[in-house]
């Protein structure tokens, strides 16, 4: 049985991460409070602009010489992936979260026989696949520097989407992010942003066909509009992310709150027992000794 | 009748501008000025550098914008863009920014014509705009 001295410097060392994993939970909910409000507010940005995109795609005529960025480039040999988790851990299943989900898709894509490529947000989601899939991570991209997600970060990675697409480096790219429900639920998406898919808000615009004006053609505001597209949605799913991991904080950093006062209470009540123990011990000794004479 | 309709700005982080009495919007579109009033065909556009002029009943705003889209439709008027500034906000220190940004911009030598046309018109805006 662990001395008596042992006990009291693990109680002690019980408490101090206690109180590092409350304060982190109070920032974190501080921070939460802003993501949530960040990412709400940017929601209006990618639903109008999917919802002109949805519109200008219907409108267009010449279906054929539609910009590749919308149709694709007619095959689905290459993927990419663009994973995006956070830089820092100790948030809880939020990063495994989404790797799990990317390493069941780019299971199935290998069975397929075809080929992979990723993209790596967030320096967590690099160190978590280099293991397995080292050699189909094309780059690892990383925003330690930038305090606040800021839309100029997702324009680099949609420039850097961009220009891949244009060289040919992959026909289909998919984007795995957290989306923030609340704060105890994260939901781990992939979203497909190259060929778009446009046939998850079809239900609600498909009543009003309306008949636009176009000013300059179809075709030229679409190849302006799609490259724009990519960086919002890779905006939005930062900021879903963003918000996502400070909420998963938040919760692990709760329970592991509780779970050392648990361990304190535990420890206390083996230290109060043991210090019990010795004292009568004591006790017996002085008596039989006593006794004995 | 009136004559009003709604205007939403929108950028990346939150919705900019939302006013709900809105006689006319002039917006410098890709082809050129257009001025959108009530009841005008929907309509979708791109924006150049330029200056948005919305003209409330209860006033007069302006609006600097680099890029952006607009989507006209069922008198809602929408602009999506990236940066806009409004004009009163804007000071002589922040113009010059974005100019030595735009100038920086056009001396460099591989861009397009179609992006010449757009800093060149970026630069010519905000030259008129440190002069008043």
């Amino acid at each position: 049985m662990a001395s008596l001295d042992d006990l009291k410097k693990r109680i002690s060392s019980v408490k101090s991460t206690q109180k590092i994993t409350k304060a982190m939970k109070m920032v974190a909910a501080a921070k939460l409070r802003k993501a949530q409000e960040n990412a709400e507010k940017g929601r209006p940005y990618s639903e109008k602009m999917n919802n002109i995109i949805f519109n200008l795609s219907n409108g267009i005529s010449d279906k054929e010489n539609a910009p590749k960025l919308l149709k694709g480039t007619g095959e689905e040999k290459i993927h990419l992936c663009i994973v995006l988790t956070s830089d820092r851990g100790l948030c809880g299943g939020f990063n495994s979260n989404i790797i799990k989900k990317a390493k069941l898709y780019f299971q199935k894509i290998l069975n397929d026989d075809k080929t992979l490529k990723i993209i790596t947000v967030g320096s967590k989601g690099y160190d978590q696949l280099k293991r397995l899939y080292k050699n189909n991570i094309i780059e690892k991209i990383s925003f330690k520097e930038s305090k606040n997600i800021n839309y100029f970060d997702a324009n680099k990675v949609g420039k850097i989407i961009i220009d891949r697409f244009e060289k040919n480096e992959f026909d289909v790219c998919t984007i795995f992010y957290n989306q923030f429900k609340n704060v105890i639920t994260q939901i781990p998406q992939e979203q497909q942003i190259i060929p778009l898919k446009t046939s998850d808000n079809k239900k609600q615009e498909s009543l009003s066909d309306n008949i636009y004006e176009f000013e300059p053609e179809e075709d030229e505001i679409l190849s302006n509009l799609l490259p724009k597209n990519i960086s919002t949605q890779i905006f939005k799913a930062m900021l879903e992310n963003s918000a996502s991991e400070q909420g998963s904080r938040m919760t692990a950093m709760d329970n592991a709150t509780r779970n050392a006062g648990e361990m304190v209470d535990k420890l206390t009540i083996q230290y109060n027992r043991s210090r019990q123990a010795a004292i009568t011990k004591e006790l017996i000794e002085i008596i039989s000794g006593a006794e004995s004479l | 009748m009136s004559e009003e309709y709604k205007i939403e700005i929108v950028n990346p982080e939150k919705s900019f501008l939302q006013r709900e009495d809105v006689i006319e919007v002039v917006i410098p579109a890709f082809e050129g000025e257009m001025g959108i009033l009530k009841d005008h065909i929907p309509l979708i556009s791109f924006l150049k550098p330029g200056i948005v002029k919305v003209n409330l009943k209860s006033g007069e705003e302006n609006y600097y914008v680099e890029d952006g889209i607009v989507e006209f439709k069922d008198n809602n008027l929408s602009i999506l863009t990236s940066s806009i500034f409004s004009l009163s906000d804007l000071d002589k220190s922040k113009i010059d920014q974005l100019l030595q940004e735009a100038e920086k911009d056009s001396n460099q030598e591989k861009i397009d014509d179609q992006k010449r046309y757009l800093i060149d018109q970026k630069i010519n805006v905000l030259k008129s705009l440190s002069l008043n």
